[in-house]
């Protein structure tokens, strides 16, 4: 009787300490944020106080030389945002993935990350082939990545949100500049041979023709690769255009900028406006090449604002001070932000809610580097284009800015 | 062609031709190390870019040394590097004979797939050590901007210096095969193996001296590409298909049949470049050599060789 008592008592105690405990993990909880079965309902990578995100860059090969900036921006964010204690009362934790520069690779890796790893959202892809290579992953998975890189426009998918620019808005805004400013009626266009430069060329030649009445002398494309410029240069020279305007890319870019560097042509002497050139890429290209030319982009290392200069100093103390940050780089350093700001106005990692947040058009950034953004219901960015002259020392000076300006993915009379 | 005055086009058909003379000596260098691995050696050599690689590299390492501790010395320190990247090349390329080569001499489609192996390895570390990002030795100011014998005319310094280069090696790769008792000993190995061990030449040590060679060689052309071109962990594979374009189709056991060949592909290249765009003029050039090979499949010059 009184052993039966004291098991009695002791199930008794447990079954309060039980109790107890739950109630504990419950008062945690709730004072973490929302209940896991409430923010998560089609089953992600969600746990009581972490959420799961994927990242998906290029390691080795190739692209790598351009990537590793850009997964390094998600990183330095990722670690802010968990630093203020993550998403929903939840920490982030990144599983990386390598798309290895090969694109069958970037849709394998995400079916990886969208299947068995349930990841929430992937921050990822650079060039265009790769991440059309993942686009049917993410849309029949119904997964959320977020793309960095300006592109040539002409997708908006349910499953991406683009933080980088589209072409028109990269492109127009740097057109009318050097027509307004310099008087630029004659131009000679040149481009690595693939989508984006054939793409982004096409938007330039119309915007040059129909809108600024000028017009185009040359139109060139270069295999990706290609190192010899010399004949290009020498029919540049005798068609004189008043603007050389560029989108070569790669190993070629480098050849290109020494090989006009080493023919005489010069800021000095010519006009020249790339958009494929950014703080990444004049480590190898070398300022001194590329001094007194002009780069279009939304975002430079030297932008003068205090948002800036936190993420700059934030990004040389983690990754080490000779970095440098180009226009990808910061746009990838929005995704996690702009992801962070719609999972919690929907109050639930569920992609369908937090697309639907993001589609509403008003979810901003002010605290943006490249400075204030926001969400167009096109699933790209509100942003402004700048124009910057190259100095010798690798870095350059913003010499126009333009107003925010529309995302248009789909420009009517460009196509 | 109207509206253009007369000096326009005569200042540009003199920048064009030499234009055609650079892409010819950039060739020649690129095919030159190749042409004694490949042609001489029989070794499909994969590998080939990445010991250009090697070459860029060193010259960026010299240059980044120079910068930092000897800031005075930046004029010259560009001549050094090209003989440091001629050995440092050369000496990877004996270790990597002695290591995997030579257990493969006789099987020419295995070293095709090893010697990529080795190229991926490479580029790995080139990245490892040297970081994913394209790097850019500084360069001294003789190499810089162009020479301008009139007011119309550049041309390129840094176009003129590869071209002096590549005259050089040439004349040096020729002197060694053709008039010292080693290149003797070379061309009797890869003419008939078996008796050139039968009278007494060491055919092994002939191997691996001239698989050196040819990647010295690749070493000193990646040295001399930085003047015009990028690098970074993966440049060698840019030049890999043009230099084995070059020897291919020179014929492969021809020293003559490469120059012919870089020559001839150059211009055309060159003089299609500037009349049609930038790929239609790779597709021609590329054609061109397709049909030429259909209908000479030995390539343009050949040698008789017993097998």
């Amino acid at each position: 009787m009184n052993l039966k008592h004291t098991a009695g008592l002791l199930r008794h105690a447990k079954r309060s300490l039980l109790i107890l405990s739950l109630c504990t993990l419950g008062v945690g909880a709730a004072q973490a944020g929302p209940p896991t079965a409430q923010v998560n309902t089609t089953g992600l990578a969600v746990t009581d106080d972490t959420v799961k995100v994927g990242i998906l860059h290029s390691l080795t090969g190739t692209m790598a030389i351009s990537e590793t900036g850009a997964q390094e921006a998600e990183k330095l964010a990722i670690e802010q945002i968990n630093n203020m204690g993550g998403i929903l009362g939840r920490k982030i934790q990144i599983i990386q993935e390598d798309g290895a520069s090969d694109w069958p690779t970037f849709a394998e890796k995400s079916r990886k990350l969208l299947v068995n790893d349930k990841v929430a959202a992937v921050f990822g892809c650079w060039t265009s082939a790769s991440r059309k290579a993942a686009l049917p992953v993410f849309e029949k998975e119904n997964g959320l990545l977020y793309y960095p890189t300006f592109y040539e426009g002409l997708e908006q998918s349910h499953n991406v949100i683009y933080t980088g620019q589209e072409a028109t808005q990269q492109i127009l805004a740097g057109l009318d500049w050097v027509a307004r400013e310099k008087g630029a009626k004659t131009f000679y266009l040149i481009g690595s041979d693939y989508i984006w430069p054939r793409t982004s060329m096409k938007i330039a030649r119309k915007h040059i023709e129909n809108v600024l009445k000028g017009k185009v002398v040359g139109e060139e494309y270069k295999p990706l690769g290609n190192t010899s410029f010399g004949s290009v240069i020498n029919k540049i020279r005798l068609k004189k255009p008043d603007v050389i305007y560029a989108a070569v890319v790669g190993g070629s870019n480098v050849a290109w900028f020494k090989q006009l560097k080493a023919a005489g042509i010069t800021g000095k002497k010519q006009t020249l406006l790339t958009i494929s050139v950014t703080e990444d890429e004049v480590l190898g290209i070398g300022g001194e090449n590329l001094k007194g030319f002009y780069s279009v982009m939304k975002y430079f290392e030297s932008l003068d604002n205090e948002n800036n200069k936190a993420f700059v100093k934030a990004f040389k103390a983690k990754w080490g001070a000779d970095s440098v940050i180009g226009d990808v780089t910061q746009a990838a350093y929005l995704g996690p932000w702009l992801w962070k700001a719609a999972v919690e106005r929907a109050g639930s990692f569920d992609v369908d809610k937090v697309v639907a947040e993001s589609e509403k058009g008003d979810i901003e950034l002010s605290t943006a580097p490249e400075g204030y953004v926001k969400l167009h219901a096109n699933h790209h960015l509100w942003s402004k284009t700048r124009v910057a002259r190259w100095g010798d020392d690798g870095q350059a000076t913003v010499v126009f800015e333009s107003g925010l300006i529309e995302p248009n993915p789909f420009p009517k009379g460009y196509q | 062609m109207d509206g253009y005055s007369f000096a326009d086009l005569q200042a540009i058909l003199i920048m064009q031709g030499f234009a055609g003379i650079s892409l010819f000596s950039v060739l020649l260098l690129m095919a030159l190390g190749l042409a004694i691995i490949f042609g001489q050696m029989g070794v499909i050599n994969m590998a080939h870019g990445e010991f250009m690689a090697v070459g860029a590299y060193t010259t960026y390492f010299f240059s980044s040394l120079t910068q930092n501790y000897l800031p005075g010395f930046l004029d010259y320190y560009f001549v050094f590097s090209i003989i440091a990247a001629f050995f440092i090349a050369g000496a990877i390329g004996y270790l990597l004979e002695f290591a995997l080569i030579r257990h493969l001499y006789k099987r020419p489609l295995d070293t095709l797939l090893a010697t990529w192996g080795v190229s991926l390895i490479m580029q790995q570390l080139f990245r490892t050590i040297f970081g994913a990002r394209e790097v850019s030795p500084a360069l001294p100011d003789w190499l810089l901007g162009s020479y301008e014998p009139t007011e119309m005319i550049d041309i390129p310094l840094n176009g003129l210096f590869v071209l002096g280069l590549t005259v050089l090696v040439t004349g040096g790769v020729f002197y060694l095969m053709f008039r010292s008792r080693w290149g003797l000993r070379v061309r009797a190995t890869t003419q008939n193996r078996v008796m050139s061990g039968a009278v007494g030449i060491n055919t092994k040590k002939v191997d691996r001296l001239t698989f050196a060679l040819g990647c010295g060689i690749a070493g000193v052309a990646g040295a001399a590409f930085t003047t015009i071109a990028s690098t970074g962990p993966t440049t060698g594979s840019l030049y890999i298909v043009d230099t084995f374009m070059v020897v291919v189709f020179g014929g492969a056991a021809s020293l003559f049949g490469t120059i012919a060949s870089a020559f001839s592909i150059a211009q055309a290249q060159s003089i299609m470049e500037f009349f049609l765009s930038g790929s239609m003029a790779k597709v021609f050039t590329l054609l061109t050599i397709v049909v030429i090979l259909m209908l000479r499949p030995e390539g343009l010059f050949s040698t008789k060789v017993r097998k």
